[in-house]
Formats: C-alpha cells, sequence, structure tokens
C-alpha cells in the first residue's frame, strides 16, 4: 500500500486516505473534435511499464486532486504536485531524469 | 420553537477514555482566498480566533477556526449563534468570491478525555495516524479516514480529544469509539 | 515413551500445574508450556493424521513452522480449527480436539487411502475424477468433501473482539533472538525510534538452547541484560506474542499481536492486528530446519533435531528415552550431546557425511556416543510410534546394514533462513552452495517510496549460522537501520562470543542416495499435503518442469504451513529429477502472511455493529419504531414500506399508494444529495454539468436537470433551484451526493481551476419531508402563517418559510408523484420535529408515511425515470426520450460531444417506451422482448427489455417501462416477454405516462 503526500494539506498519509483518478495531463477535446482526437480523449490512456504521471484525490483528507509521478514497476514516488497545471513541473522532471536516465512519457522527457 | 437535536443527543460512554457526544455546535463552512483580508478580518470578527494554518485549529474553548482545505475553513461557534455569524461573513465578504453555509446540523462531535494516552491510543486503533505525542497534538487539525468513514480530530487539549464526522455515520461512529476504548483494550503504547 | 523430565524446562513454572484435555482426555502441564510440549510430556505422540492418506502423524517441529500437530482449540463461541500446537501455550482448562480422522484418532477408516497410495499419486484426482463428467457434481465431490478438508469450520459466531492498530516507525526489527534484540539496541542507541517484536512470548530466540557466551555472559543472561536495556529506552517499544505477519509496500508492516490467546477470560481484544509504518526494517526472523527425506519420516515420533533439543531444554520433555540422531550437518550433534547429558540414551548418531563432522563430533563421542558416518536412515519401523531405524550406506540404495531399537528419531537436513519476510515485497534470494540455502541477496532488496532499500536481513535470517556472525551481522543491520531513517548510530563493536569451528553440511535431498521407489513412496517432503519424493519425481516426469507448475501439480507447499520444511527439500527433488541446479529451478513465490493469521483480526473493527457504516437520517428512529421494512440505498437505510401489524409488504406498499394519491403521504426525503454551487461563473459551470440550460433559472426557481458523464451516458438527475443570482442548489440521486461532489471538484480542480466557482455538499445539513398528495397544501398551510397558495408558490417554485413556533424552513413545490407535493427542508436538527408536527397536522387527512417502493410505483405510473433503473451506464438522455431536457443552445456541456458519436446517434438504439400487459399481469423485472430468428450463438434475438415494472394499486394493473427498438414509432405493437419457466407475457408498446397525463394534479 502506498504512501503519498498531498500537496495541498502536505499530509502524508497511506494509500487508503486516496482514491486514484487515473492518467494526468489529459487534454479534453469537445464539440466541434475530430472522431480521433475524441477518441483518444476517452478511451486511448497509458498505462506504462515504469514512470507514470497519474491523479489522485486526497478524499479522506482535504479532498483536494493532486497529480503524483511514480514509477509503476518499483512503486518509487518521484514527487507530487498541483493539479493546476498542464505538464509536470520542472523539478519532478529533472528528479526523475537523475533517477531514471532517459525517461519518457508521452511528449515529456 | 422545535428543540434542536443532536444525532445522538449527548450520548456517552465510559471505557479506559470518556466519549461522549458534545452535542450541536454550530458550523460553518466558510470557502475563499483564506490568505486575502477580508478572510482573515472577518474570521477573526466571527469567532476571535485567527485563520489558522495548513492543517491547524485556533481559538478554543467552542470557537474554534478549523482549516479544512487550502480554499476552506470550519468555524465552530456556539450552535444558537450560527445564524448571526453566517449573516455577518456573507456580508462581511460580499465584494469577494466566497461560500459561506451554515452546516451546524451536518455533522456530530465526539470528545474524548481522561487518560492522554488513552484517547491517543483509542484513535490510533480507527485512524491511520501517527497519535505520538509530537507527531499529533494540541493546534493540529487532522482529516482523515476512521475505519470506513470520513473524520477530522483535533486535540483542545493534552488530554482531551474532538472528533468529528457526519451527522448520519454517529451511531457507526460511536460504536466504533466505544469498542476502541473498550476496558481491558489498552495498548500500553504512548505511556 | 515422551515424558517429563525431572530436571530442565528453563521457560517452566513447574510449580503451577495446568489441567487441559485432548479428545476429552484430561491431562496436566505445567505454566510455561506450550501445547505442544504439554502433550509430549503426556506422551501423546500421536496427534493427528494427515490430509489425503490419513497416516497417524506427531509433532515434528517446535515452531511456527509446524506442519502435522493442528487440533481443533476450544469449543462453541471460542471455537477455532487448524491451531498449530507449537505456537499455541497452555493455559488451565484448555480443550482442544484432534482433526482428520473419522471415527476416532486411533481408528480410523480413511487410513484405507494409505494402503492404496500406490494407487492415488499426483494429480490422480486431475485424472481420474474428470471423467465422465456428470459424476463430478453428484459423486466424487461430495465424497472428496468428505474425505477431505482439515479442521471443520466454526459453527458459532465468534465471541471474542478484535482490533486494528496503527503505529509509526523509524525501524521495525522483527523478531527477538538475539539478532533482534542486538539491531534493536543498535539502532535504539543510535535514537531511531524503534519496535521490536517477538512471536513467542520469550525473548532469546533458540541461542540460550544452544548456548555459548556473549561477552563474558551465559547467553541467557546476554538476552536478560539486552532486554533490560531496550526496556530502559523511552525510542524502544517491545512487544512480546506479536508475529511479523507481512512486509507491503512503502514500508507498511503487519504485525500480528496475539493478545488473549493465552488468557481466553482477560478482558481485551483476543488479537490486535498492526498496522505498521517502518522507516525500515529488519528481519531477525531466525531459519528453519530441514527434515530429511528418508522412508517413514512421518511416524510419529520423527522430529528435527532442533525441536527435540528444544523441547528437552525449553520445557524439560523427552521425546523418548533412546533417540538417534540422524544429519548431514554438524549442528544436531549438539541434539545428541543435550540429551546425553540429561540422562538419555542415543543409540546412534547417523552422519550421512563420509568423512564425517566436527569438532561437536568430537564431543559427542567423547560422551560416548556412536557416530555412523556415511550412513543414513533406510527407513523407520513403526506404525503409529516409532519403533527403530534400519540403517544403510548413504551412497547405495537402502539395504539395511543394521536395525537399531528406538522410540524417537532427530533429523536435520541443514537450515534454511526465515526469509518470507524480506521476501514478501520483492527482495531476491541467491543459492549458497556452501551452506546449501537460499539467502537474502543483498544487492537485490525490496525499494521503498523513495526507491531506497526498507528491508534488512539480520542473523541467521541473513544466513549466519554460529552466534558470533549472528551477533556481528545483526549489530551491523541495525546500525545499518538507524543511519538510513537519519541516524547516527554508535561506532562501538558488537558483542563478541567465541566462533565456533564447523565441518561443512553436505546436500543430502535424498536418504538414501538411491532409494528404490518404495523408500520414496514412503519419504515425505510435504506432510500436511501428503506430497512424497516419488510424487516430485511423477510430476517431472509428466512434463510439470516449472517449480510452480509442480507445486500446483502436486500441492506441494500449499498447506496451511505453505511448505515452511517442504519447500526446499522438495525443489531439490525437482531439480534432481531435471538434472539441473537449483537456482535454476527457482523457488517459488513467498506469500504473506508468514503463518495463517486469524480471519476476525484482518476484519478488526469491521464486525457486528460496526460491520459497515450505516447511513441514518434524522427520522431514522420514528421509522424504526413504525414498522419500516428497510431498503439499503447507497450507504442509507430507507423506508422501503412501512408495514402494520399483518399487513404484507405488498399490501403496505399499496395502501401507502392509494392514501397518498387520495389524501395525504409523507416522504422522508432527507437522503436526496444537496450541493451548493456559488460564484460568478456558477451559472457557466452548471450549463457544463448538466444537459439543460441552468443558467437561465431564475432565482426562486426549480428546474429538473440530467447531468452526464463525458461518455455522454446518464449518470444523475434531480433538481436544481436557484438560491440566488450567483448561487444554485443542485439534488441528486441518494446514492449520487458524494460522487456528484466529488465530480463537480474534479471539474473545477483539474480542468476549470480558473473559474470562480465554489461548491459545498450541505446533504447532511437539511432533513428533508416529501408532503404530497391533494391534502398537502392544506396541511402545509396549518403549519405556516406565510402564503403558499397557487399563485404564491406555483409550481416548480421554491421559497423560504417559517413554520408555526419560529422555526425556518425551505419549501420546494415538485412533484415526483404525480400530486400536488411540496418537499420541505429543515435543518437536521429539527428533522425529527418536523416529521412528527406534519404527522399530527395531518392526522385529520389519514396521514400516510411511504417508502421508496410507493415512491418508485407513483413515478413509474407517471413515467419518470428512475437513475439505476431507466439507466445502466449505458444509456443516454436521447435513449430515454428525454432531448428536452438537451439544450441545443449550448455549444458545450459534459457529454455533448460524445452524444455526437456514430453509434449514438444511431436510429437503432433502443428507446424508452410504456409496456402494458394484455392479462394485467406485472412483467417480470429486467425481461427481454424477443424478435425472430437467432443470433450466431443460437439464442433468440431480441429486440428490448423491461427497466423498470411494478403492480399499479392506481390502475389495477401491471405497468412498465422499457427500452424497445423504434419503440416511439411502434406504439400499440404487441410484444413477446418469455419467463424463466417457459411461458410468455405479452405486452403492448405504450406511452410511458400512464397516470394523468395532462399533468393536472400536480398543478392545482
Amino acid at each position: 500500500m502506498l504512501i503519498l503526500t498531498c500537496p495541498c494539506c502536505g499530509v502524508t498519509a497511506e494509500e487508503t486516505e486516496f482514491h486514484g483518478g487515473g492518467e494526468a495531463h489529459v487534454t479534453r477535446f469537445g464539440p466541434g473534435s475530430s472522431e480521433d482526437d475524441f477518441h483518444g480523449y476517452l478511451f486511448e490512456k497509458v498505462n506504462p511499464k515504469g514512470v507514470h504521471f497519474e491523479r489522485w484525490r486526497h478524499n479522506n483528507g482535504c479532498g483536494k486532486w493532486f497529480h503524483a509521478a511514480r514509477c509503476t514497476v518499483t512503486l518509487e514516488v518521484f514527487g507530487t504536485y498541483s493539479a493546476q497545471t498542464t505538464e509536470p513541473p520542472q523539478d519532478i522532471k529533472d528528479k526523475i531524469s537523475a533517477k531514471r536516465p532517459g525517461w519518457s512519457w508521452r511528449e515529456f522527457a | 420553537m422545535s428543540e434542536a437535536v443532536s444525532a445522538l443527543k449527548g450520548a456517552s460512554f465510559d471505557g479506559f477514555v470518556t466519549v461522549k457526544d458534545t452535542g450541536l455546535h454550530g458550523m460553518i463552512t466558510l470557502r475563499g482566498d483564506l490568505a486575502s483580508d477580508a478572510v482573515k478580518a472577518a474570521v477573526q470578527d466571527a469567532t476571535g480566533a485567527p485563520v489558522p494554518g495548513q492543517r491547524e485549529v485556533s481559538g478554543a474553548d467552542g470557537n474554534w477556526v478549523a482549516w479544512m482545505s487550502p480554499d476552506e475553513l470550519l468555524l465552530i461557534v456556539a450552535y444558537d449563534a450560527a445564524p448571526q455569524i453566517e449573516a455577518d461573513l456573507r456580508k462581511a465578504l460580499s465584494g469577494s468570491h466566497h461560500l459561506v453555509a451554515n452546516v451546524s446540523d451536518a455533522r456530530a462531535v465526539f470528545r474524548l478525555s481522561g487518560s492522554a494516552t488513552g484517547l491517543r491510543e483509542a484513535i490510533a486503533k480507527l485512524c491511520p495516524v501517527d497519535m505520538t505525542p509530537g507527531a499529533f497534538g494540541p493546534g493540529q487539525f487532522r482529516r482523515t479516514r476512521m475505519a470506513q468513514i470520513p473524520a477530522a480530530l483535533w486535540m483542545p487539549t493534552d488530554d482531551s480529544l474532538h472528533v468529528i464526522c457526519f451527522r448520519s455515520v454517529a451511531d457507526y461512529a460511536f460504536n466504533l469509539l466505544k469498542g476502541a476504548a473498550a476496558p481491558g483494550s489498552e495498548v500500553g503504547l504512548f505511556s | 515413551m515422551s515424558t517429563r523430565l525431572a530436571n530442565g524446562g528453563r521457560l517452566l513454572n513447574k510449580g503451577r500445574a495446568l489441567e487441559f484435555t485432548f479428545n476429552g482426555k484430561r491431562m496436566t502441564g505445567v505454566e510455561g508450556d506450550t501445547l505442544a510440549s504439554a502433550l509430549l510430556a503426556n506422551d501423546q505422540m500421536m496427534v493427528g493424521r494427515s490430509f489425503k492418506y490419513h497416516r497417524p502423524r506427531g509433532i515434528v517441529a517446535s515452531g511456527g513452522e509446524e506442519p502435522n500437530a493442528l487440533v481443533g482449540l476450544g469449543e462453541n463461541g471460542k471455537f477455532e480449527p487448524n491451531q498449530r500446537v507449537t505456537t499455541t501455550e497452555l493455559f488451565d482448562g484448555l480443550t482442544c480436539a484432534s482433526q482428520n480422522h473419522w471415527p476416532s484418532l486411533e481408528f480410523d477408516v480413511g487410513a484405507i487411502n494409505s494402503k492404496l497410495s500406490r494407487f492415488l499419486p499426483a494429480g490422480f484426482y486431475y485424472k481420474m475424477f474428470i471423467h465422465p463428467r456428470p459424476l463430478w457434481k453428484h459423486v466424487y465431490e461430495p465424497f472428496i468433501r468428505q474425505s477431505a478438508g482439515l479442521g471443520k469450520a466454526p459453527r458459532d459466531r465468534d465471541e471474542d473482539s478484535y482490533e486494528h492498530f496503527y503505529a509509526f516507525y523509524d525501524v521495525v526489527v522483527v523478531g527477538g533472538g538475539v539478532a533482534g534484540l542486538q539491531a534493536a539496541k543498535a539502532a535504539g542507541q543510535a535514537g531511531a525510534k524503534v519496535l521490536v517484536m517477538e512471536q513467542t512470548p520469550h525473548w532469546g530466540g533458540r541461542a540460550p538452547v544452544d548456548g555459548g557466551e556473549v561477552d563474558g555472559l551465559s547467553v541467557d543472561r546476554f538476552v536478560e541484560q539486552s532486554v533490560s536495556e531496550l526496556h530502559a529506552m523511552e525510542n524502544v517499544t517491545l512487544r512480546t506474542r506479536m508475529m511479523g505477519a507481512a512486509v507491503y509496500d512503502h514500508g507498511y508492516v503487519m504485525g500480528y499481536e496475539r493478545v488473549n490467546d493465552h488468557q481466553p477470560d482477560a478482558k481485551g481484544p483476543r488479537h490486535r492486528l498492526w498496522r505498521i509504518r517502518a522507516g525500515q526494517i529488519v528481519t531477525a526472523t531466525g531459519a528453519i530446519e530441514r527434515p530429511l527425506s528418508f522412508a517413514g519420516n512421518d511416524i510419529p515420533g520423527v522430529m528435527l533435531a532442533s525441536a527435540v533439543r528444544d523441547y528437552a531444554v525449553d520445557y524439560g520433555v523427552s521425546v523418548g528415552d533412546r533417540t538417534v540422531v540422524v544429519t548431514n550437518n554438524d549442528d544436531a550433534y549438539r541434539t545428541a550431546i543435550t540429551l546425553k547429558n540429561l540422562g538419555l540414551e542415543v543409540p546412534v548418531i547417523v552422519d550421512a557425511r563420509p568423512s564425517g563432522g566436527g569438532p561437536l563430533a568430537g564431543e559427542a563421542v567423547a560422551l560416548g556416543i556412536r557416530v555412523e558416518n556415511g550412513k543414513g536412515i533406510a527407513k523407520v519401523k513403526g506404525g503409529k510410534r516409532v519403533e527403530g531405524v534400519e540403517i544403510c550406506t548413504q551412497a547405495g540404495e537402502g539395504a539395511a546394514l543394521e536395525t537399531i531399537k528406538c522410540e524417537a528419531v532427530a533429523m536435520s537436513g541443514g537450515w534454511s533462513p526465515v526469509v518470507h519476510l524480506w521476501s514478501h515485497c520483492g527482495g531476491k534470494l541467491l543459492w549458497d552452495d556452501e551452506n546449501v540455502m537460499f539467502r537474502p541477496d543483498g544487492d537485490k532488496a525490496p525499494t521503498g517510496a523513495e526507491g531506497e532499500r526498507f528491508v534488512i536481513p539480520a542473523g541467521s535470517a541473513d544466513g549466519c549460522l554460529d552466534l558470533a556472525s549472528v551477533l556481528d551481522n545483526a549489530d551491523a543491520a541495525g546500525k545499518a537501520a538507524a543511519q538510513a531513517t537519519g541516524h547516527t548510530p554508535g561506532k562501538g563493536a558488537a558483542p563478541q562470543a567465541q566462533p565456533e569451528t564447523m565441518t561443512p553440511i553436505q546436500a543430502v535431498w535424498m536418504m538414501p542416495q538411491g532409494a528404490s521407489y518404495k523408500l520414496r513412496m514412503k519419504a515425505w517432503l510435504d506432510y500436511q499435503n501428503d506430497v512424497k519424493v516419488s510424487d516430485i519425481q511423477l510430476a517431472a516426469r509428466e512434463g510439470f518442469e516449472s517449480v510452480e507448475h509442480a507445486k500446483r501439480y502436486t500441492t506441494l507447499g500449499m498447506a496451511t504451513d505453505q511448505g515452511k520444511l517442504s519447500n526446499i527439500n522438495g525443489l531439490a527433488i525437482l531439480s534432481d529429477a531435471l538434472s539441473q541446479g537449483i537456482p535454476q529451478t527457482g523457488t517459488t513465490t513467498f506469500r504473506p502472511p508468514y503463518t495463517p493469521i486469524s480471519m476476525s483480526s484482518i476484519a478488526g473493527e469491521a464486525r457486528n455493529e460496526t460491520f459497515q457504516p450505516i447511513r441514518k437520517t434524522p427520522m431514522h428512529s420514528w421509522h424504526e419504531a413504525n414498522g419500516a421494512h428497510w431498503e439499503p440505498v447507497g450507504a442509507w437505510r430507507r423506508p422501503y414500506c412501512f408495514q402494520k401489524p399483518g399487513e404484507s409488504v405488498h399490501d403496505a406498499v399499496n395502501r401507502e399508494i392509494k392514501q397518498t394519491r387520495d389524501s395525504l403521504g409523507l416522504l422522508d426525503a432527507s437522503t436526496l444529495g444537496k450541493i451548493i454551487v456559488k460564484g460568478p461563473d456558477a451559472g457557466k459551470f452548471m450549463d457544463m454539468l448538466y444537459t439543460n440550460m441552468m443558467s437561465t433559472l431564475k432565482p426562486g426557481r426549480c428546474r429538473y436537470g440530467l447531468m452526464c458523464n463525458e461518455n455522454g451516458f446518464l449518470m444523475d438527475d434531480g433538481v436544481v433551484a436557484r438560491l440566488d443570482e450567483d448561487t444554485f442548489l443542485c439534488h441528486t440521486t441518494t446514492g449520487g451526493a458524494d460522487n456528484i461532489h466529488g465530480h463537480m471538484e474534479e471539474w473545477l480542480q483539474t480542468e476549470w481551476w480558473d473559474w470562480k466557482v465554489y461548491t459545498a455538499n450541505v446533504t447532511e445539513q437539511f432533513a428533508q419531508v416529501g408532503v404530497v398528495g391533494p391534502k398537502s397544501r392544506k396541511v402545509l398551510q396549518k403549519l405556516t402563517d406565510d402564503d403558499i397558495s397557487n399563485d404564491a408558490l406555483t409550481f416548480m417554485g421554491w421559497t423560504e418559510i417559517t413554520l408555526k413556533g419560529g422555526l425556518p424552513a425551505r419549501v420546494f413545490r415538485i412533484s415526483f408523484a404525480g400530486e400536488l407535493s411540496f418537499e420541505l427542508a429543515v435543518p437536521a436538527s429539527h428533522g425529527r420535529a418536523l416529521w412528527d408536527m406534519l404527522m399530527q397536522a395531518g392526522a385529520e387527512f389519514g396521514v400516510t408515511p411511504y417508502g421508496t417502493e410507493a415512491m418508485h410505483v407513483m413515478r413509474a405510473e407517471k413515467g419518470f425515470i428512475m437513475i439505476g433503473d431507466e439507466t445502466d451506464g449505458t444509456v443516454i438522455p436521447q435513449d430515454l426520450g428525454m432531448d428536452w431536457a438537451i439544450s441545443k443552445k449550448k455549444e458545450d456541456y459534459l457529454g455533448k460531444r460524445a452524444q455526437q458519436r456514430s453509434h449514438m446517434t444511431d436510429p437503432t438504439r433502443w428507446k424508452l417506451v410504456g409496456l402494458e400487459t394484455l392479462d394485467g399481469s406485472t412483467l417480470p423485472d429486467g425481461a427481454y422482448a424477443t424478435a425472430d430468428g437467432t443470433n450466431a450463438n443460437g439464442q433468440r434475438n431480441v429486440q428490448g427489455r423491461v427497466t423498470s415494472t411494478y403492480h399499479s394499486p392506481t390502475l389495477g394493473r401491471g405497468i412498465a417501462m422499457g427500452l424497445v427498438l423504434n419503440g416511439p414509432d411502434r406504439m400499440g405493437d404487441v410484444l413477446d416477454f418469455p419467463k424463466v419457466d417457459g411461458t410468455v407475457i405479452k405486452a403492448k408498446i405504450v406511452d410511458p405516462v400512464f397516470y394523468d397525463k395532462n399533468g393536472e394534479k400536480q398543478n392545482v
């Protein structure tokens, strides 16, 4: 069972206080978007072996959503950060680069 | 007007700590920019207590301000005072984006008292929180999971602890706390 | 015979005798005994029968690895099957019974299987009982179930209580032997917050049995001193009777504390499951001795050499007057020496190594013990207890050289470090050829949240086999753990013990090496699941070459002991059969818990009243006192109906509907979700959340709205009230409140975080009562002086009123039943009072509280949909003919784009219609309308299904709603709905509004 630190309230707590919300940094496509874009948005989520960015909610706590960067193989957590961003912050990316040289995730590296 | 009653009407249990339904409190949810002067002043005026820091609770003796999230406070005041405070807050904050809601009837509050170590133990049976003195104590406000429900904890003093949960699960919460405080189930850890 | 010795028994208080019974037979033990030592002291060599062949079985071990000696412990509400006697502390009045035999332990019918064992090899059941198929259910399965199984499941409710406990430490040390104590000391002295747990009631582990000196003190004294030093450290917690059951991700350790097993009448929980987070975990879990595989190695009286020694030293129990020791290593010589020094006979030490042992062997010879090198045991003689052994050459095929009479056999096949906790979370092992063991591979430790290693093995668990290296290793482990958690360890040296010289162990996997088939099929590997050497060899021949396959095929290591004694031996036999090395064959996976833990401890507080939270409205106790027949809705309990004495549920529902439609009904609607949405962008946000246009709603007005997810599917519905210019109150379904609030927050926090909107879930702030029926205004007017006339409060309007006495309330004039109706919301603390007021005021109108079923029937009579009935996560509003609730003007709302996808606009999507049975009966829930022909699977084609179906007391007939192919265009068509009994109900497609089609009744 994971331990995560909620960047919104600062608590480090076990997974039972949180709820996973799937892949982070998904771009919403609405009316007027192409079939492919919309299909990609709804259904084509990545599930990588290794570095992954996820959304989590501190539902048994402050109730806020945040993002977590972690390794799906070792369960190492590289960091958590605000959900109000469209891409992982540089310090998180740097930390991952230090630990997983040559990593990439979608368009980020 | 009919008499307002809390979910458990002041029920109490004596185990290795005493668990008591504290009855009704005035409670007001305030959402807004907690760093703004307007909110700071309004909260101070309403409760006499300052806006608390992250995961903290300010105030004393039935007048508390609890930090719920980066944009939410829970003001805990006298039950009868809540409607006026609610109105005052709305007025004071009318110039800024905010939400004020009287939620005085939405929750149940339990007080654990008696053995200072015992109340820590009772909570440690139910919540995944480090209850060691030093890790948690007066001044802090911790929202967490208590067995299968969301709950929040704070310690007005070293030897008392308040648990707050939703009103509909008051029975469940009380039963949980009774079990956790059952005589003979002391863990003997924080002594 | 096994008996209590006059001397010895370091753990006993011989001054206090304890009475207990085994299979009804009264026996006596002493304080400090385990049930195992007490049984042996009473010469109870045979304690059970084996699983498959029902062979007589005795105690083999002295700890948690015991495979044979399982009993049903206690009676009635305290009964628990499969309890290991070796880990059960004796208490006065203990009752236990052996398992897996019929009619008695001594005479057992199932033992016939043993005679047939030649015909019951590995995989027998798979091969035999597969054909003919029909026989499986009625012949084979009942027979197998009858004869298989260990203990019986308890029949009574467990009387005891159980709990969890959350704890947080820098360093958790699992195991309170010398290694654990030393590691704890080293970490504690560095200032780390340490928990050290020991599964037995005693500190020191096995070292005091083996003896030796540490820093000039006897091991006993050293242990005592270490424990008192640890007790004196404020940052160290010591717990006995607590097993490190499991290690999970991110330093999560499960500690299983058996609080009251040894004092069943004491207050408090029986077991406490510690859910611990540790920065570092030191596994000082010791090692387990391996049996040797020779014929008859399961006869009662054949024991692990260390266990024989433990019983003698710790409990003053002799397993037999004459004990033959058989070994492939030096350690077992200690058993011979111990027994000899206690005045017992050791006729011979059989050492499989051609050149024998080291200094310990010399010591044994000096005591006058006969030692036979290069020899093995061909077979053990005896049935229900050991009578003697046949000795042979280890290198041969088992021809007996000599028969030696004895009452016990002490065997040692070497030691396996307890690597379980190391492995639970991914620690890898390496094969140590020299010491013939798997031990932790220090380079491949489990890693934690920061990518750091978080498990450190210590002492024997790390493969150290003598006291000096155990202490060194454990001291280093404790220091490393302290360092890793940010503390500075001291520079002091580890306590010193005299290094021992040992002659290396020799791998002996089969005894003798060339044992015949006849011998091999009596050489047991897995005692509990009756797996023999010959079974593993058969599995290999039949192609089960992967260790995981061989394990499942033969059931090796799959019993409740999880193969603690058998896995390595079985693995070696398999490797040999495959002519490959042990590391190439690999191990099976070690899974938690280390030994079985009680299911109740896992449940913790989640039983009886606290099994799960049940949400109760402020009116719950009234409902309870007035015949509520409950229905769970989400975590809420809502009255399904209120039964009067002697009334059936169906009659109660009909009465409630009739009375509501005729006059006045009351519904406790407090469970409906209530969410405030407020802010300058609230209207914009509401337009995204709902398919309708909500931003145009006027303050004081209500609008029914639909909510879809991004897939376009309906997820919730409810009435929205606009409280003021920038505030909306959204009502949700009962089960949906938390989810919908979460849904709103998710969009606000993760997509539209620049929108100025706040939400608050105020569901529990209000008690809400539906006042429904033609007399509803009349009764409401009795309670308030405010104007609630049709002009003042029109349909779909809301207002604030003051009830007589001064209580403020919100009134929503909305209708779900199709009658004139009002929903009244007051603060929850006044909910019960409001209910009582309405009951009193309504008495003259025959006010009738109604439940969820009446609510459902009435809404169905009106053709109103219900989320969860008409919708199932694949239905869009357009399917339900609710295009009127979908704004055409809005550019966007959640689900809009999805509803434009080709499948969603497909004209052949099934659409909502009403269904009226021709014979007036009620359609079965979920019934399908069949169509002509069959599909590719040969099933009847279908053209629709029932989504809601009720008997309507208003219309006196069955009514239903359903989704039907081209339904709205086929009014009057008759569909066939086959029932499971083969008969068919015919139903006509009609308009879904069955009652008051023009909506006149709600608008008066």
